[in-house]
């Protein structure tokens, strides 16, 4: 079937399909995009629509922070925390590393690489982190770092669980150990909530790797993967650097993490918010409806 | 690797000229004496004025010299006693970490650390130092134990990084650097941290989360290689110099900016050059660090760690007319 497939593929032109068009070479329309994955070109709105998900392959674009806030939350519960905190040049990088961050502020709208707050899901209020690969690579520093160490103690003090949204290349190079660091604060801040017994739950999305997949990203009591996200340690090209050969198909993929044991469920975007929703729900306890109680009589 | 670094030349040819001078002085009939303690002045002028300006680069290359000590080195000369224990209790035993029970002046401790080699064999046998994932749980397993027994932790630090292959990959390396940082940070017992060579990113972090964190004043610990950093930023791996020389890796760097607690001072040279010397100030600091330590309880141990992590960060509070509009 795989092989029919990518007979069909290579065979192109692509076939469209309802809602979607092909595109003679050198149109740019403003409205039209083409999926990263099976390139078939869509209307961007259809694929907002589907959240970033492409119709006709499935695979998951990358999304903004303010896009997935609206699928995993109650719409206009969100009240952001620490919009003000903004990164430094510690290292004296130079103009050229404060205009890439003066940039991406207004790319994003975001003040860094992550939003954090409050919101409703399904009724439920908990603490909501959201990365951002658009912000320099979605790279934590020390403002991801204090946010996140933010977010995980305002949990802590209003008893909440709190949910953490992954994209992330790593480390922010420009601030050198002080990035590091955040490894540490960060993971700190879990144990902080593990102990008092709060739900974390992790979403990792794509990419997810080296200095994040290391810290708050794997310390999910629940973790949870967008299908096809790369997820790891070190970087594909780095390790083929290292040992020379080629990388098998499909290494350091959500599902090949799900197959290793290492993360719990690879879910589809349509399907996230009812999945942590329910999660959420088990995990903060307590009983539903009538049976258990009448039981518990009996 | 050359055991001779490119700013020591010009001192290494002028012993080399002065030890040549003695033997004519001896031996020759002539008195030379004058010429010889001349050439010892500017030679050791010259010492100063090349360790006192050595740049990240050269820090870089002093941490990685082949004869520098490592863990195994401070843990035969400081320690009484040393029993290593192997293996993660989950899949294997990494020899790029060495870890067990010893005893530093009487106190019963936990130890671990990174180990490389010194030779070429002993390298490839301990991966150069780099850890797989069953090295930090290793590390894990003595932490626990450690706590379990009241025993206090001491950890070397001397790696380029964290094995970047395939199988330590697959079996989570991520996942197993993120729950040994975690579970340090919780720790009920004094841990304190010997940075004695390459601090090399998560691969170092991972069993670095100390109450006290030394760094020997010629290592270096760095969020990534100079290599590395040179070939993501300029995609250019001949700037590893630059990078080495931007990225902050320096005892005194660290230090002022509050990563580190304390820089030990080295023999002029670096450690290698005089280890007898390394290895009295190593051990008089660590049980400094220790005899402070033990005072504390348990949980006001943890508190301070937490407290003194929080901290670590720069970031400022941005303007209005900095902050974006929302979208």
């Amino acid at each position: 079937m795989a092989r029919f497939l990518e007979k069909l593929r290579l065979q192109g032109p692509k076939v469209a399909r309802p809602g979607n068009r092909v595109l003679s070479a050198g149109q740019t329309e403003a409205n039209w995009t083409k999926c990263a994955s099976c390139a078939v070109v869509l209307r961007k709105k259809n694929l907002d629509d589907n959240h970033g998900v492409c119709p006709e392959c499935g695979h998951h674009h990358k999304i903004t922070a303010f896009e997935r806030l609206d699928m995993l939350s109650d719409s206009g519960s969100f009240q952001e925390w620490d919009r003000r905190l903004v990164s430094e040049d510690p290292l004296d990088f130079g103009q050229d590393y404060l205009e890439k961050l003066a940039g991406d502020r207004v790319k994003t709208g975001l003040t860094d690489a992550i939003l954090t707050g409050r919101c409703t899901l399904d009724g439920r209020p908990m603490a909501i982190g959201i990365m951002d690969f658009r912000f320099r690579g979605g790279s934590m520093g020390s403002v991801v770092g204090e946010k996140i160490n933010r977010l995980l103690e305002k949990a802590l003090h209003e008893r909440l669980p709190s949910v953490v949204v992954t994209s992330s290349g790593g480390a922010r190079m420009q601030e050198g150990m002080l990035s590091l660091m955040q490894m540490a604060r960060t993971s700190a801040a879990v144990r902080l909530v593990n102990e008092a017994g709060l739900p974390y739950i992790t979403i990792l999305t794509d990419p997810t790797t080296a200095g994040v997949a290391a810290s708050f990203a794997s310390l999910g009591d629940v973790i949870l993967a967008e299908p096809k996200a790369i997820i790891g340690f070190s970087g594909a090209r780095v390790i083929e650097q290292t040992i020379r050969q080629k990388l098998p198909e499909g290494f350091q993929t959500s599902e090949f993490y799900l197959s290793k044991g290492f993360i719990d469920r690879v879910v589809h975007r349509h399907e996230m918010r009812s999945t942590l929703s329910s999660v959420l729900g088990l995990l903060c306890g307590g009983t539903q409806g009538e049976s258990m109680a009448k039981g518990e009589k009996a | 690797m050359s055991t001779i670094l490119e700013v020591e030349k010009p001192l290494i040819e002028l012993e080399a000229k002065i030890r040549e001078l003695r033997e004519v002085n001896l031996t020759g009939g002539v008195d030379l004496s004058a010429e010889i303690r001349q050439l010892e002045r500017k030679a050791q002028l010259l010492k100063a004025s090349i360790y006192d300006n050595l740049s990240g680069w050269d820090r870089v290359q002093i941490a990685r010299h082949a004869q520098r000590p490592t863990t195994l080195d401070y843990l035969e000369n400081i320690f009484t006693e040393f029993t290593e224990l192997h293996g993660d209790r989950l899949l294997g035993d990494d020899p790029a970490v060495v870890a067990g029970l010893a005893r530093l002046s009487g106190q019963a401790c936990v130890v671990f650390g990174h180990q490389k080699g010194k030779e070429t064999k002993e390298n490839l046998h301990r991966n150069f130092g780099m850890p797989n994932p069953e090295g930090f749980r290793k590390a894990c397993r003595m932490m626990r134990m450690a706590e379990r027994f009241g025993l206090p932790i001491v950890s070397f630090i001397d790696t380029p990084g964290a094995y970047p292959g395939i199988v330590a990959e697959e079996r989570g390396q991520f996942e197993a650097i993120a729950s040994s940082i975690m579970l340090m940070t919780g720790i009920k017992v004094p841990i304190v941290t010997v940075v004695i060579g390459e601090g090399g990113s998560g691969g170092a972090l991972g069993i670095a989360v100390g109450d006290k964190v030394l760094m020997l004043e010629n290592s270096v610990y760095s969020v990534i290689s100079p290599e590395g950093c040179a070939t993501i930023l300029w995609r250019d791996v001949s700037k590893a110099r630059q990078a080495a020389n931007s990225l902050g890796l320096t005892s005194e760097k660290l230090r002022e900016l509050g990563l580190i607690d304390e820089i030990l001072p080295e023999p002029v040279g670096g450690a290698h050059r005089n280890p007898g010397q390394i290895y009295t100030t190593v051990k008089q600091a660590i049980e400094r660090n220790l005899n402070a330590l033990k005072r504390e309880t348990g949980e006001s141990l943890v508190e301070g760690r937490y407290q003194k992590y929080r901290l670590m960060g720069r970031h400022r509070e941005a303007s209005n007319s900095e902050l974006p509009t929302h979208p």
